[in-house]
């Protein structure tokens, strides 16, 4: 056998074009399900390697008052971000970035725990820069090259202290809120409303957050442009417009003592919508944006004052003698009781009933009086003979059916509903003892367990104001009105209650230098029985031009004020404040009848002197 | 017409040389497109250029080679392996590595420039193989008369493991397979050469092994092979067998690692495994017809090793997609499909051994280099003949062009 024969050489050719065929076919094959099949997963991947998202955060909406006055806007700031990079290479670039930045390690780590919820997102290590401290980074830009600065909007409060607890405050989103249905959709380092209308209205004010992308390499660098234009764009926050009107609430911060604790609110009658709304002691809001330090918070949390306790709407106090036209109109609507008739029982300092003796406020007593009279006295003989007309049953169901043990369902998130029985059994459940008819007295004028908030005060006087019903208060003119509030009383007895009401601020009434030159300025002073010290003031108002209708309801709460005729004082320059702007009046700090007296000035228009 | 002529008679194969010049071609216009890059790479960046000044060098010394007669490569041939071996001894000694290669000592510097000497040992072990079978004038009827072929290809090999250069030295295997073959090895004896690496590999399973030296002593008995062969086959393989479990044990573990990568390369995705995962991704975004010329964003944003050289053909596949990977893939099948063809009507069995272990040669690139781009091969650095950049591997292959021309041509008109 010849070994190359051309026969043989054709054999092993043959032989080795199979072998050829066959590796180059596998090959083919390769690239066919490389290129051909697996194309969609690979070329995802490889747009996946170069791009990396980064969120453009929307501008959240203004807060506008009812005149557009802002309230709350945004103002550009510096934000610093980093692209993602397994933990430990991102730890010691945070770390290599902590003394440009001032970062503390605990800082770093807390960083790092975020950046494990979204690990293929760029880390946001801080919003808030200082130009100084963009300048740093800049300048090391070669030092720091996965690193990347934009201009983001930060919020700002106009209004400042004197909206804090109305506007609430935003910070970045926090693990916890995450996980709630409220903010399904949030990313991680999203800036959310934390409270009040920020966070009552967070998907309106929010807008939707945009997206870019910038292009990496495969160290994570950047390359070509840091802030190419957005790909998807934010859509930004629509406005809030508010019925508050903001010179009011600065006016009601200012008139507020800055050494007492209380509230005050402004409502506008028969609509519920809330002209004021303030707190005391309050803060800025502007310390919590993008995060509050650690000194403000606890300094703020441990204050014995409680600045951020929103007295207005979660502050419960016994209503006391505020609470005795609640009395006196739920028994005009039940029909028990003639509004100009005497009561049987003269004031004597104090009624018997049972075993029990019930002492009038004032023990010299007030002698016989009508509905009227009993307001302007605040006489509790009286009014204990109209609970015990109505019955405690009835004065239960009745303020139960009032919401006095409701919410008001105002539009904020932190309100809280009153404490006022259901009806007679309700105190066996609550207290474990049943309730006797004499408890009827105690209810009558405010004082047993009957807790309400300052706005609940000002809705239930907003009905009385108006024609006896009022909506749930509002703040914000987006949402829907509220439910309404009927007292079911008639016109002629609304009338007698008011005529009780002006009453007060006359002549010898508790009230009387609470008295307005311009307005008519009605209500009911309060002393709330406090059992840690001075009794607290309440006093709840309702002004309006001279001979018209009630324009502003304002109730105020001076916790350890001593008497309501305190309160009526803050009360009243807020209501005069409201009109005189309303009527296009000069405005005047000297305003009520005492403020005259103060500044020696005449009041030929206080007649009853 | 004179010209083409002229170029007829200065080549014995012109569709080999153009097909070899499409791809050296298109190698230099892939090696500028690795250099254009969003992260500047400036050691990259002009290296078409140096690519192209050892093209036109290459190409001289494709036309001298030409100009020598057969008889004189076969003549040429012992002294040439010597000095081969000579200069991969000196590698191993004064050698300096490059690139990912650094540890390594694969290349002799030489002033401004430096060589790779086991590209060129690899064309004088072929012209030394071919003398050695060249001279056989009956096939072996025994694996011990294979030992000189062994020998001659062991020792180079060797040597480049030394390096160390795994997918160097498995070309050498290669060549020695592809030269046996062609020097009339009946397939029975090379399954024999083989059979210890089957072992090797089979000795992972128990049963598996078992049975597989069953059927290899069945083998041996149908095939009637001598006794003391049959013996020292099984033997082999009983000691593959056993060693290849400790030999496992005993590797370090980034070796470990390299082959189980192979077999799945998302065990170590950040890893060994990143530059195939990487490569996959780059070759299968590329499509059907690729992301264009110089933009493959792959490459662009170096995701992609050594896209200038190992890696080259994944730029092929990102910026021209599967017509381009298909392109370059027929065009390798016709260089190789004309080697064969040459090998097959070269009657001198020098010449026929010589061009078929070319032929081996350049294969065993082929499918390792393009293989390992899309993962079915594992990844040794190894480039791809005429397009990865590179100056001695260019010079040899054109050499070894030049020594297959002049095969062609010294057959007359037969070809």
């Amino acid at each position: 056998m010849q070994l190359f024969h051309p026969h043989a050489r054709r054999r092993r050719a043959l032989g080795a074009r199979l072998v050829l065929y066959l590796g180059l076919g596998g090959l083919a094959a390769a690239f066919v399900k490389t290129q051909l099949i697996d194309y969609e997963a690979l070329a995802q991947q490889a747009e996946a390697n170069r791009f990396r998202p980064v969120m453009i955060p929307a501008p959240r909406g203004a807060i506008l008052d009812r005149n557009g006055q802002i309230i709350a806007d945004n103002i550009p700031s510096y934000a610093i971000s980093i692209l993602p990079a397994s933990p430990d290479t991102l730890r010691a670039r945070l770390m290599r970035l902590a003394p440009v930045l001032g970062l503390t390690p605990e800082r770093v780590e807390q960083l790092l725990a975020r950046h494990r919820q979204t690990p293929t997102l760029p880390l946001l290590i801080s919003s808030d820069l200082t130009f100084d401290q963009i300048s740093a980074v800049e300048e090391r830009r070669l030092e720091f090259p996965t690193v990347f600065i934009e201009m983001r909007p930060k919020r700002r409060y106009i209004g400042g202290k004197a909206v804090a607890h109305l506007v609430g405050y935003v910070a970045e989103i926090s693990e916890r809120e995450l996980a709630e249905p409220a903010f399904e959709g949030y990313e991680a380092g999203a800036i959310v409303g934390k409270a009040g209308l920020e966070r009552q209205y967070e998907r309106l004010l929010a807008g939707k957050p945009g997206f870019r992308f910038i292009n990496v390499d495969a160290r994570g660098k950047i390359v070509g442009d840091i802030s190419p234009r957005p790909h998807v764009r934010p859509v930004p926050g629509k406005n809030l417009q508010l019925y508050l009107d903001l010179d009011l609430q600065r006016w009601a911060a200012r008139v507020f003592p800055d050494t007492m604790r209380g509230a005050i609110v402004a409502l506008e009658p028969g609509t519920g919508h809330v002209l004021a709304i303030y707190s005391n002691p309050s803060y800025d809001p502007n310390l919590f944006v993008n995060g509050v330090t650690s000194e403000v918070w606890n300094a703020l949390r441990d204050d014995p004052a409680k600045p951020l306790l929103q007295r207005a709407t979660v502050g419960l106090y016994p209503p006391g003698s505020t609470f005795k036209l609640a009395t006196a109109a739920i028994g005009l609507e039940l029909g028990v009781v003639d509004p100009k008739a005497y009561m049987p029982q003269p004031c004597t300092g104090g009624m018997q009933y049972g075993s029990r003796y019930f002492r009038c406020w004032d023990h010299r007593g007030h002698g016989y009086l009508n509905m009227a009279d009993a307001i302007k006295l605040s006489c509790d003989v009286y009014f204990y003979q109209l609970g015990l007309r109505i019955g405690l049953d009835r004065l239960a169901e009745e303020g139960t059916r009032l919401g006095f043990s409701r919410k008001t369902g105002i539009d904020v998130p932190a309100e809280r509903s009153g404490t006022f029985p259901r009806d007679a059994e309700w105190y066996r459940k609550r207290f474990g003892w049943k309730a006797t008819a004499a408890e009827v007295l105690n209810l009558s004028i405010g004082q047993g367990p009957n807790d309400q908030t300052p706005l609940k005060m000002a809705q239930f006087y907003a009905a009385l104001a108006a024609d006896g019903r009022v909506r749930a208060p509002r703040l914000a003119v987006s949402s829907d009105p509220g439910e309404v509030w009927d007292l079911h009383i008639s016109e002629e007895n609304l009338r007698w209650l008011r005529e009780g009401l002006r009453r007060v601020v006359q002549e010898d009434g508790t009230a009387r230098l609470s008295a307005l030159e311009h307005w008519d300025w009605i209500g009911k002073t309060g002393t709330a029985q406090n059992p840690h010290g001075t009794d607290h003031a309440w006093f709840v108002g309702m002004a309006g031009p001279r001979g018209g209708k009630p324009e502003i309801v304002v109730a105020t709460i001076v916790e350890f004020g001593a008497h309501g005729s305190e309160a009526a004082q803050y009360a009243a320059k807020v209501a005069d404040y409201y009109l005189r702007k309303r009527y296009g009046m000069p405005i005047d700090s000297v305003q009520t009848l005492r403020d005259y007296m103060l500044a020696g000035r005449p009041t030929p228009w206080a007649r009853w002197q | 017409m004179a010209v083409i002529r002229r170029i007829r008679g200065l080549f014995g194969d012109g569709v080999l040389v153009a097909a070899v010049i499409v791809l050296t071609a298109i190698g230099v216009a892939m090696i500028y497109s690795a250099g254009q890059l969003d992260v500047p790479d400036p050691g990259v960046v002009h290296l078409w250029r140096m690519q192209l000044l050892w093209w036109g060098l290459a190409f001289v010394a494709l036309v001298l080679v030409t100009r020598v007669q057969v008889r004189w490569f076969e003549w040429a041939a012992v002294p040439l392996y010597v000095l081969s071996i000579l200069l991969l001894i000196a590698t191993l000694i004064i050698g300096v590595g490059h690139g990912t290669a650094k540890g390594t000592k694969q290349w002799i510097p030489l002033g401004p420039v430096s060589f790779q000497p086991s590209q060129f040992a690899n064309l004088a072990t072929i012209l030394m193989l071919g003398r050695v079978m060249g001279s056989w004038r009956e096939p072996p009827s025994s694996v011990f008369e294979l030992a000189k072929p062994i020998a001659v290809a062991l020792l180079p090999m060797g040597l480049v493991l030394l390096q160390p250069d795994l997918g160097t030295a498995l070309v050498f295997g290669a060549v020695l397979l592809a030269t046996l073959y062609w020097g009339g090895t009946p397939v029975g004896l090379i399954f024999m050469l083989l059979s210890p690496l089957i072992a090797l590999i089979l000795a992972f399973q128990g049963w598996l092994f078992s049975a597989y030296m069953v059927v290899l002593i069945g083998f041996l008995y149908f095939y009637r092979s001598y006794l003391s062969e049959a013996a020292a086959v099984v033997a082999a393989n009983l000691v593959a067998g056993t060693v290849a479990v400790p030999v496992w044990n005993h590797l370090k573990p980034y070796q470990k690692n390299r082959i189980l990568v192979f077999l799945d390369p998302n065990i170590d995705p950040r890893g060994a495994g990143y530059h195939v995962i990487q490569s996959r991704v780059a070759i299968g975004s590329g499509g059907v017809f690729g992301k264009g010329f110089t933009q493959g964003t792959q490459k662009r944003l170096a995701f992609l090793p050594e896209q200038q050289t190992d890696f080259i053909f994944s730029v092929i596949g990102e910026e021209f997609g599967f017509l381009g990977t298909i392109t370059v893939l027929v065009l390798f099948g016709l260089v190789l499909w004309r080697l064969a063809r040459i090998a097959e009507r070269v009657a001198d069995p020098f010449a026929g051994v010589v061009v078929f272990g070319i032929f081996g040669a350049w294969f065993a690139h082929v499918l390792e280099n393009v293989g390992m781009t899309v993962g079915v091969t594992p990844v040794t650095g190894i480039p791809l003949p005429f397009i990865s950049y590179g100056g001695s591997f260019l010079l040899a292959t054109y050499l070894a062009l030049g020594v297959a021309e002049r095969i062609a041509s010294e057959q007359g008109g037969k070809i």
